[in-house]
Protein backbone atom coordinates (compact mmCIF):
# COMPACT_ATOMS: atom_id res chain seq x y z
CA UNK A 1 0.00 0.00 0.00
CA UNK A 2 2.77 2.54 0.99
CA UNK A 3 4.54 2.26 -2.55
CA UNK A 4 1.13 2.88 -4.24
CA UNK A 5 0.93 5.94 -2.48
CA UNK A 6 4.29 6.44 -3.30
CA UNK A 7 4.21 5.89 -7.35
CA UNK A 8 1.06 7.92 -7.34
CA UNK A 9 2.71 10.34 -5.80
CA UNK A 10 5.13 10.55 -8.23
CA UNK A 11 2.93 10.40 -10.95
CA UNK A 12 0.41 13.39 -9.64
CA UNK A 13 3.92 15.29 -9.51
CA UNK A 14 5.40 14.51 -12.46
CA UNK A 15 1.50 15.47 -14.27
CA UNK A 16 1.43 18.60 -12.29
CA UNK A 17 5.14 19.43 -13.44
CA UNK A 18 4.44 18.87 -16.96
CA UNK A 19 1.10 20.82 -16.98
CA UNK A 20 3.02 23.55 -15.53
CA UNK A 21 6.08 23.43 -17.66
CA UNK A 22 3.74 22.71 -21.12
CA UNK A 23 1.91 25.61 -20.16
CA UNK A 24 4.17 28.35 -19.76
CA UNK A 25 6.79 27.76 -22.54
CA UNK A 26 6.30 28.73 -25.86
CA UNK A 27 8.60 26.06 -27.61
CA UNK A 28 6.78 23.55 -30.42
CA UNK A 29 9.46 20.63 -28.80
CA UNK A 30 10.45 19.61 -32.16
CA UNK A 31 13.19 17.16 -32.91
CA UNK A 32 16.69 18.17 -33.85
CA UNK A 33 16.28 16.62 -37.15
CA UNK A 34 13.85 19.10 -38.03
CA UNK A 35 15.20 22.60 -36.14
CA UNK A 36 18.72 21.46 -36.81
CA UNK A 37 19.69 19.06 -39.15
CA UNK A 38 16.54 19.57 -42.09
CA UNK A 39 17.14 22.93 -41.91
CA UNK A 40 20.23 23.56 -43.06
CA UNK A 41 19.87 20.58 -45.56
CA UNK A 42 16.95 22.21 -47.21
CA UNK A 43 19.24 25.76 -46.90
CA UNK A 44 21.82 23.47 -49.25
CA UNK A 45 19.32 22.52 -51.38
CA UNK A 46 18.88 19.05 -50.45
CA UNK A 47 15.70 18.66 -48.60
CA UNK A 48 14.36 15.31 -46.95
CA UNK A 49 12.68 13.17 -49.11
CA UNK A 50 9.92 10.60 -47.82
CA UNK A 51 11.03 7.28 -46.48
CA UNK A 52 11.38 4.17 -49.13
CA UNK A 53 8.69 2.64 -46.69
CA UNK A 54 6.65 5.42 -45.19
CA UNK A 55 4.95 4.43 -41.83
CA UNK A 56 4.44 8.43 -41.10
CA UNK A 57 0.72 7.94 -42.09
CA UNK A 58 -2.04 8.46 -39.75
CA UNK A 59 -1.60 6.51 -36.62
CA UNK A 60 1.02 3.78 -38.48
CA UNK A 61 3.58 5.35 -37.27
CA UNK A 62 2.22 5.21 -33.23
CA UNK A 63 1.13 1.17 -33.90
CA UNK A 64 4.62 0.68 -35.16
CA UNK A 65 6.29 2.56 -32.40
CA UNK A 66 4.17 0.45 -30.02
CA UNK A 67 4.99 -2.78 -31.85
CA UNK A 68 8.91 -1.67 -31.48
CA UNK A 69 8.90 -0.68 -28.21
CA UNK A 70 7.10 -3.49 -26.91
CA UNK A 71 9.59 -6.56 -28.77
CA UNK A 72 12.47 -4.19 -27.52
CA UNK A 73 10.97 -4.32 -24.00
CA UNK A 74 10.22 -8.04 -23.98
CA UNK A 75 14.21 -8.71 -25.73
CA UNK A 76 15.33 -6.56 -22.72
CA UNK A 77 13.58 -7.86 -20.22
CA UNK A 78 14.22 -11.86 -21.12
CA UNK A 79 17.97 -11.36 -21.45
CA UNK A 80 18.50 -8.96 -17.71
CA UNK A 81 16.38 -12.06 -16.50
CA UNK A 82 19.15 -14.54 -17.91
CA UNK A 83 21.78 -12.03 -16.78
CA UNK A 84 20.28 -10.87 -13.36
CA UNK A 85 18.24 -14.10 -12.13
CA UNK A 86 16.17 -13.24 -9.30
CA UNK A 87 17.82 -13.17 -5.88
CA UNK A 88 16.74 -16.74 -3.92
CA UNK A 89 15.24 -15.61 -0.64
CA UNK A 90 16.72 -18.05 2.56
CA UNK B 1 12.13 -1.94 -4.09
CA UNK B 2 14.49 -4.26 -4.93
CA UNK B 3 16.95 -2.45 -7.34
CA UNK B 4 17.11 -4.84 -9.99
CA UNK B 5 13.36 -4.74 -9.95
CA UNK B 6 12.93 -0.99 -10.18
CA UNK B 7 15.28 -1.13 -13.10
CA UNK B 8 13.83 -3.97 -14.96
CA UNK B 9 10.18 -1.92 -14.24
CA UNK B 10 12.26 1.58 -15.74
CA UNK B 11 13.15 -0.31 -18.70
CA UNK B 12 10.20 -2.14 -19.69
CA UNK B 13 8.17 1.71 -19.01
CA UNK B 14 10.87 3.26 -21.57
CA UNK B 15 10.11 0.95 -24.15
CA UNK B 16 6.50 1.13 -23.92
CA UNK B 17 6.47 4.97 -23.75
CA UNK B 18 8.24 5.32 -27.20
CA UNK B 19 6.03 8.23 -29.02
CA UNK B 20 5.50 8.65 -32.29
CA UNK B 21 7.68 11.48 -33.43
CA UNK B 22 10.88 10.73 -32.46
CA UNK B 23 13.39 12.03 -34.94
CA UNK B 24 16.72 13.20 -33.74
CA UNK B 25 20.62 13.09 -34.88
CA UNK B 26 19.53 10.15 -37.89
CA UNK B 27 20.13 11.86 -41.15
CA UNK B 28 16.90 11.71 -43.03
CA UNK B 29 16.43 9.80 -46.70
CA UNK B 30 17.67 11.55 -49.37
CA UNK B 31 19.82 14.69 -47.45
CA UNK B 32 23.17 13.00 -47.98
CA UNK B 33 24.51 13.13 -52.03
CA UNK B 34 24.66 10.01 -53.49
CA UNK B 35 28.58 9.61 -53.49
CA UNK B 36 28.70 11.39 -50.13
CA UNK B 37 26.39 8.19 -48.99
CA UNK B 38 28.34 5.59 -50.61
CA UNK B 39 31.36 6.75 -48.98
CA UNK B 40 29.66 6.44 -45.74
CA UNK B 41 29.25 3.03 -46.19
CA UNK B 42 32.51 2.00 -47.67
CA UNK B 43 33.48 3.08 -44.19
CA UNK B 44 31.31 1.58 -42.21
CA UNK B 45 30.84 -2.03 -43.77
CA UNK B 46 34.59 -3.12 -42.45
CA UNK B 47 33.62 -1.89 -39.02
CA UNK B 48 30.17 -4.19 -38.98
CA UNK B 49 32.57 -6.88 -40.49
CA UNK B 50 34.79 -6.73 -37.74
CA UNK B 51 32.23 -6.26 -35.33
CA UNK B 52 30.15 -9.72 -36.24
CA UNK B 53 33.48 -11.77 -36.34
CA UNK B 54 34.37 -10.52 -32.54
CA UNK B 55 30.54 -11.47 -32.05
CA UNK B 56 31.24 -15.01 -33.28
CA UNK B 57 33.94 -15.28 -31.74
CA UNK B 58 33.19 -13.75 -27.93
CA UNK B 59 29.97 -15.60 -27.83
CA UNK B 60 32.01 -18.91 -28.14
CA UNK B 61 33.88 -18.43 -25.36
CA UNK B 62 31.79 -16.31 -23.02
CA UNK B 63 27.92 -18.50 -22.65
CA UNK B 64 26.56 -15.30 -21.23
CA UNK B 65 27.83 -12.87 -24.14
CA UNK B 66 24.86 -13.45 -26.09
CA UNK B 67 22.42 -12.26 -23.96
CA UNK B 68 24.39 -9.68 -22.84
CA UNK B 69 24.70 -8.16 -26.40
CA UNK B 70 21.17 -8.98 -26.61
CA UNK B 71 19.98 -6.82 -23.67
CA UNK B 72 22.56 -3.97 -24.97
CA UNK B 73 21.38 -4.34 -28.22
CA UNK B 74 17.56 -4.03 -26.89
CA UNK B 75 18.25 -0.85 -25.15
CA UNK B 76 20.68 1.03 -28.16
CA UNK B 77 17.56 0.50 -30.31
CA UNK B 78 15.00 2.30 -27.48
CA UNK B 79 17.09 4.57 -26.19
CA UNK B 80 18.19 5.82 -29.36
CA UNK B 81 14.65 6.55 -30.70
CA UNK B 82 13.40 7.88 -27.54
CA UNK B 83 12.86 11.97 -27.19
CA UNK B 84 13.95 13.73 -24.43
CA UNK B 85 12.76 17.27 -24.14
CA UNK B 86 14.95 19.50 -22.90
CA UNK B 87 12.94 22.53 -21.64
CA UNK B 88 15.81 25.09 -21.77
CA UNK B 89 15.98 25.16 -25.62
CA UNK B 90 12.42 24.12 -25.95
CA UNK B 91 13.33 21.02 -28.73
CA UNK B 92 13.52 17.30 -28.03
CA UNK B 93 16.37 15.40 -29.10
CA UNK B 94 17.63 11.52 -27.67
CA UNK B 95 20.84 9.77 -26.53
CA UNK B 96 22.56 6.92 -28.38
CA UNK B 97 23.57 4.54 -25.60
CA UNK B 98 26.41 3.58 -27.83
CA UNK B 99 28.64 5.01 -24.76
CA UNK B 100 26.85 2.28 -22.84
CA UNK B 101 27.49 -0.28 -25.12
CA UNK B 102 30.49 0.23 -25.81
CA UNK B 103 31.63 0.17 -21.92
CA UNK B 104 29.81 -3.19 -21.41
CA UNK B 105 30.46 -5.31 -25.32
CA UNK B 106 33.09 -3.26 -26.34
CA UNK B 107 33.25 -0.54 -29.67
CA UNK B 108 33.26 -3.38 -32.51
CA UNK B 109 29.67 -4.96 -30.89
CA UNK B 110 28.47 -1.64 -30.69
CA UNK B 111 29.30 -1.27 -34.22
CA UNK B 112 26.75 -4.40 -34.61
CA UNK B 113 23.98 -3.63 -32.19
CA UNK B 114 23.94 0.20 -33.91
CA UNK B 115 24.03 -0.80 -37.40
CA UNK B 116 20.52 -3.33 -36.23
CA UNK B 117 18.81 -0.75 -34.41
CA UNK B 118 19.17 1.94 -37.21
CA UNK B 119 18.28 -0.63 -39.99
CA UNK B 120 15.18 -1.41 -38.22
CA UNK B 121 14.17 2.51 -37.31
CA UNK B 122 14.64 3.62 -40.90
CA UNK B 123 12.38 0.66 -42.31
CA UNK B 124 9.56 0.10 -40.02
CA UNK B 125 10.03 3.63 -37.81
CA UNK B 126 10.30 6.03 -40.34
CA UNK B 127 13.57 7.27 -38.76
CA UNK B 128 16.72 8.17 -40.34
CA UNK B 129 17.36 6.51 -43.96
CA UNK B 130 18.29 3.73 -46.21
CA UNK B 131 20.46 5.73 -47.94
CA UNK B 132 21.89 7.66 -45.03
CA UNK B 133 22.45 4.54 -43.20
CA UNK B 134 25.78 4.47 -43.75
CA UNK B 135 26.53 7.73 -42.39
CA UNK B 136 24.25 6.76 -39.42
CA UNK B 137 26.42 4.06 -38.78
CA UNK B 138 29.84 5.88 -38.63
CA UNK B 139 28.19 8.63 -36.32
CA UNK B 140 26.03 6.91 -33.62
CA UNK B 141 27.75 3.38 -34.01
CA UNK B 142 31.51 3.45 -35.16
CA UNK B 143 32.35 7.38 -33.44
CA UNK B 144 29.99 7.07 -30.66
CA UNK B 145 31.35 3.78 -29.75
CA UNK B 146 35.17 4.28 -30.00
CA UNK B 147 35.49 7.72 -28.59
CA UNK B 148 33.44 6.58 -25.11
CA UNK B 149 35.47 3.47 -25.08
CA UNK B 150 38.56 5.25 -25.19
CA UNK B 151 37.47 7.84 -22.79
CA UNK B 152 36.47 4.99 -20.32
CA UNK B 153 39.85 3.20 -21.18
CA UNK B 154 42.13 6.84 -20.48
CA UNK B 155 40.33 7.69 -17.41
CA UNK B 156 40.52 4.75 -16.30
CA UNK B 157 44.65 4.84 -16.94
CA UNK B 158 44.98 8.30 -15.02
CA UNK B 159 43.22 7.28 -12.04
CA UNK B 160 39.68 8.25 -11.94
CA UNK B 161 36.87 6.39 -10.18
CA UNK B 162 35.27 3.91 -12.92
CA UNK B 163 31.99 5.63 -12.36
CA UNK B 164 33.85 9.11 -13.17
CA UNK B 165 35.11 7.14 -16.16
CA UNK B 166 31.78 5.54 -17.07
CA UNK B 167 29.79 8.68 -16.95
CA UNK B 168 32.74 10.54 -18.94
CA UNK B 169 32.27 7.96 -21.26
CA UNK B 170 28.22 7.83 -21.90
CA UNK B 171 28.93 11.85 -21.67
CA UNK B 172 31.61 12.29 -24.66
CA UNK B 173 30.38 9.45 -26.70
CA UNK B 174 27.33 11.72 -27.34
CA UNK B 175 28.69 14.50 -28.01
CA UNK B 176 31.48 12.62 -30.58
CA UNK B 177 28.16 11.51 -31.89
CA UNK B 178 26.54 14.62 -32.90
CA UNK B 179 29.86 16.18 -33.88
CA UNK B 180 29.98 13.48 -36.49
CA UNK B 181 26.68 14.25 -37.16
CA UNK B 182 27.69 17.59 -38.02
CA UNK B 183 30.82 16.79 -40.49
CA UNK B 184 28.82 14.61 -41.97
CA UNK B 185 26.12 17.39 -42.80
CA UNK B 186 28.48 19.97 -43.59
CA UNK B 187 30.67 17.56 -46.01
CA UNK B 188 28.07 17.31 -48.04
CA UNK B 189 26.06 20.11 -47.84
CA UNK B 190 29.41 23.47 -47.12
CA UNK B 191 29.34 23.58 -51.21
CA UNK B 192 31.53 26.43 -52.50
CA UNK B 193 30.99 28.03 -48.37
CA UNK B 194 33.52 26.68 -45.78
CA UNK B 195 33.48 23.30 -44.39
CA UNK B 196 34.85 24.40 -41.15
CA UNK B 197 32.20 27.25 -40.75
CA UNK B 198 29.31 24.92 -41.65
CA UNK B 199 30.79 22.17 -39.38
CA UNK B 200 31.43 24.79 -36.17
CA UNK B 201 27.78 26.92 -37.11
CA UNK B 202 25.88 23.08 -36.58
CA UNK B 203 27.42 21.87 -33.60
CA UNK B 204 26.54 25.26 -32.25
CA UNK B 205 22.89 24.68 -33.25
CA UNK B 206 23.20 21.09 -31.51
CA UNK B 207 24.84 22.67 -28.41
CA UNK B 208 21.48 23.75 -26.55
CA UNK B 209 19.96 20.08 -26.99
CA UNK B 210 22.80 18.10 -26.80
CA UNK B 211 24.85 19.66 -23.86
CA UNK B 212 22.46 18.64 -20.80
CA UNK B 213 21.29 15.40 -23.01
CA UNK B 214 24.71 14.28 -23.35
CA UNK B 215 24.76 15.10 -19.32
CA UNK B 216 21.92 12.60 -19.36
CA UNK B 217 23.56 10.15 -21.42
CA UNK B 218 26.45 10.56 -18.63
CA UNK B 219 24.24 9.59 -15.69
CA UNK B 220 22.61 6.44 -17.87
CA UNK B 221 26.31 5.07 -18.23
CA UNK B 222 27.18 5.31 -14.81
CA UNK B 223 24.08 4.70 -12.94
CA UNK B 224 24.01 1.27 -15.34
CA UNK B 225 27.74 0.66 -14.29
CA UNK B 226 26.89 1.28 -10.83
CA UNK B 227 23.73 -0.83 -11.06
CA UNK B 228 25.78 -4.14 -12.46
CA UNK B 229 28.81 -3.46 -10.00
CA UNK B 230 26.61 -3.73 -7.45
CA UNK B 231 23.99 -6.46 -8.09
CA UNK B 232 26.80 -9.33 -10.48
CA UNK B 233 30.18 -7.65 -10.11
CA UNK B 234 31.82 -10.77 -11.82
CA UNK B 235 30.09 -9.82 -14.73
CA UNK B 236 32.00 -6.56 -15.21
CA UNK B 237 35.35 -8.81 -14.34
CA UNK B 238 34.51 -10.82 -17.27
CA UNK B 239 33.39 -8.17 -19.20
CA UNK B 240 37.43 -6.71 -19.24
CA UNK B 241 35.67 -3.34 -17.76
CA UNK B 242 37.17 -4.49 -14.49
CA UNK B 243 40.21 -6.22 -14.05
CA UNK B 244 39.85 -10.14 -13.36
CA UNK B 245 40.04 -11.25 -9.68
CA UNK B 246 39.90 -14.84 -10.58
CA UNK B 247 38.11 -17.26 -13.21
CA UNK B 248 35.33 -16.12 -14.92
CA UNK B 249 32.10 -18.11 -13.72
CA UNK B 250 29.62 -16.07 -15.48
CA UNK B 251 29.10 -19.21 -18.01
CA UNK B 252 28.75 -21.85 -14.98
CA UNK B 253 26.59 -19.64 -12.58
CA UNK B 254 24.06 -18.92 -15.82
CA UNK B 255 23.94 -22.74 -16.29
CA UNK B 256 23.23 -23.40 -13.26
CA UNK B 257 20.13 -20.89 -13.04
CA UNK B 258 18.85 -22.52 -16.44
Amino acid sequence: MKNVIIVAALVLAFAAGLTFLLGRHPANWAGVDETVVEKYAEAAGRPARKPYINTDQGDLLLFFFLIAGAAGGFIAGYCFRELFPPEKKP
Amino acid sequence: MNPGRLVYALLLLAAFALPSTAQAMHISEGILPPQWAALWFAIAIPFVAWGLRDLRVKSAREPFFKPMVGLIGAAVFVISCMPIPVPTAGSCSHPCGTGMAALLIGPTLTVVVSSVALLLQALFLSHGGLTTLGGNIVSMGIVGAFTGWAVFRLSCRLGLPVWVAAFLCGLLSDWATYAATAFELASALHGDGSLLHLFATICLSFLPTQLPLGIVEGVITAGVYRFIATRRPSLLECLGVEARRGPCACGRKMEGVQ
